[in-house]
């Protein structure tokens, strides 16, 4: 027992070597640029600022650009807010009755869901069917683009959970009068709770972290998402360097949030969104 | 409707529909399943997905302004396959794939291996492992082609400082698309390392109990029962990594933006590129290229995964 005792500790302290190096350098790094001057910055050197000043470029970074920060925040959480949301209730509908009904268009419906797994979009055609519906360069097309392509991901979610749920639930309701309607809003969707809280996690931080999305489909200043701006920020603040890693680690902030927040079920559902895919 | 019938003899046809009812009273819920449920899914589905997949087709074989198109058969293919700076970027994607999805297996079962066994802080090992899938994969690119820097660089200082080459990771032509890889393996190894765990963590610890009363040392036991009957796992970062690796384009876009030259260009960067010029047609024709590729790559690839899974 001490022998396997030893084994693991020396193999834990090799790995915590290992993935500081790895690893925590490189967020360090982020963080100590972060709070430099932008001369020291430009150095990218791996040191201790002289001059801490981490609290004023929070709010350098926050105005530069005309703000542009702000407008890429609201837009990038209104995207995310609304896309997630559509696609939650959708999935979930559409999960739920695909679990319960056993129809001969099974495969047929599998067959398109893995599609959407596997298949990369078809880019330009999306956009020639934006402008046909003058969608195209708006929120609500990048909101329903977005909502597209996480259905097939939460399918697959909602559908293994909704097996799990006993049938005689249902008929107990129905027995108690209660419509197709109020059935699943009222007495399946309480019960998806821990399904829906993986699903909006999960794919709150896909779509927030998208870049390929916005760039095609939502070109203009006016609706800039955060990895929009981060990335236009990197090609022309190069004397700015350190106003660059505070965006960085600002646009870092809320996936690290939900992660301490959501650690288990973040992992869950991408394990098991995976192992279904 | 009877009670008003006069007719005994109708009276008792009509009652024969009536047994039906019966045998679907042992089924009272189906209709409560709305069907309609799928209504608002599909017209998403269709919109904005099947209908610009289809239509793909007809476009990647026109002169297209997205107005107006003209039909000039596989034009667009002859070109893209003719033209260096276009075709290399489909062995790029295929190099690309199969580089970052083999480590990915690699790195991933190994550290798996070592987070599910006897090692202390193994919630820290792997919070920390998985927390660059989670990041975003512009400020991953913009971190590491800092890091990575030629001249500034911290790990060329480092690698100088122990006396070693200092390659110019991102700017030499013969290892961009290698040094993305690289970072593509470091953001992404914490999913594959997740999923064997779990992969691992189903095995019935009966088998591993057996296996070590029979005599059988840590080598047999890893290669007689941890490695096949986490196959389902195995399969499962093989598809995703693949697909994600043939897909690439973010990293790719934000470290290199397919350079220096076309080296490191990809089948999804030649897509952003060839849109970028107006050339739309083209563009969708490369979209077509990879829809191609994807499926004659996953289709096999998963058939031949899935066949050999083995049930716990």
């Amino acid at each position: 027992m001490t022998r396997q005792r030893s084994r693991a500790w020396i193999s834990g302290i090799i790995a915590i070597l290992v993935s500081t190096v790895v690893f925590v350098v490189p967020f360090a790094f982020v963080l100590l640029q972060a709070a430099k001057t932008p001369a020291e910055a430009s150095n990218l050197s791996f040191s201790w600022p002289t001059n801490f000043q981490f609290a004023q470029n929070f709010w350098d970074t926050l105005i530069s650009n005309d703000g542009v920060i702000w407008r890429a925040i609201i837009n990038s959480a209104v995207l995310t807010v609304c896309s997630v949301a559509i696609m939650v209730v959708l999935s979930a509908m559409a999960g739920y009755v695909l679990s319960r009904k056993k129809s001969k268009w099974g495969p047929v419906v599998n067959f398109f869901v893995l599609a959407g797994l596997i298949v990369p979009p078809a880019v330009v055609p999306t956009i020639w069917v934006l402008q046909g519906l003058k969608l195209f360069g708006t929120l609500p097309g990048m909101i329903l683009v977005e909502a597209t392509f996480g259905l097939s991901f939460c399918i697959l979610l909602f559908r293994a959970f909704i097996g799990n749920i006993p049938r005689e639930l249902d008929e107990a309701a129905v027995l108690d009068g209660a419509g197709p309607i109020r059935l699943f809003f009222k007495v399946v969707l309480p019960l998806l709770r821990p399904v829906v809280v993986t699903v909006i996690v999960v794919q709150s931080v896909f779509v927030f972290n998208d870049f390929a999305g916005p760039l095609y489909f939502l070109p203009g200043d006016q609706n800039v998402t955060v990895q929009l701006a981060l990335f236009t920020f990197s090609g022309q603040n190069l004397s700015f360097y350190n106003l660059l890693f505070m965006a960085i680690f600002l646009i870092t902030l809320p996936p690290l949030i939900a992660y301490i927040f959501f650690n288990r079920q973040i992992v869950a559902g991408m394990t098991s969104g995976a192992v279904k895919g | 409707m009877s009670t008003v019938n006069p007719s005994a003899a109708v009276q008792v046809t009509d009652i024969k529909p009536e047994i039906p009812p019966l045998k679907t009273k042992r089924h009272p819920i189906k209709s409560h399943y709305p069907t309609w449920f799928f209504i608002p899914v599909i017209a998403l589905y269709v919109v904005f997905f099947a209908i610009p997949t289809f239509s793909s087709f007809y476009f990647s074989l026109t002169r297209w302004s997205l107005f107006d198109s003209k039909f000039i058969g596989f034009g667009n293919f002859v070109q893209f396959f003719q033209d260096p700076q276009l075709y290399t970027s489909f062995t790029h994607t295929l190099v690309y794939a199969v580089i970052t999805s083999g480590a990915k297996v690699l790195i991933g079962f190994f550290l798996a291996l070592l987070l599910t066994g006897p090692i202390v802080a193994r919630g820290y090992l792997r919070a920390l492992v998985f927390f660059p899938v989670l990041i975003s994969t512009i400020g991953v690119g913009i971190m590491w082609k800092s890091l990575l820097d030629p001249f500034h660089g911290m790990v060329n200082a480092a690698l100088g400082f122990f006396g070693l080459p200092q390659p110019g990771w991102f700017t030499d032509p013969n290892l961009a698309l290698y040094s993305i890889a690289g970072v593509d393996i470091w953001k992404g190894v914490g999913i594959a390392t997740v999923i064997f765990m779990a992969g691992f963590v189903a095995i019935p610890n009966e088998y591993f109990e057996a296996a070590r009363i029979d005599g059988a040392g840590s080598w047999k036991i890893l290669r007689q029962i941890t490695i096949p009957l986490s196959k389902g796992a195995t399969a499962t970062v093989i598809i995703l990594s693949l697909i994600g690796g043939l897909r690439s384009f973010d990293i790719i876009w934000v470290t290199t933006g397919g350079g220096p030259g076309f080296t490191s260009d990809v089948l999804a960067s030649v897509i952003y590129k060839q849109y970028q010029a107006g050339f739309y047609g083209l563009s969708t024709a490369g979209n077509v290229v990879l829809f191609l590729l994807v499926t004659v790559i996953m289709v096999p690839v998963s058939y031949f995964l899935n066949r050999k899974t083995v049930e716990l």
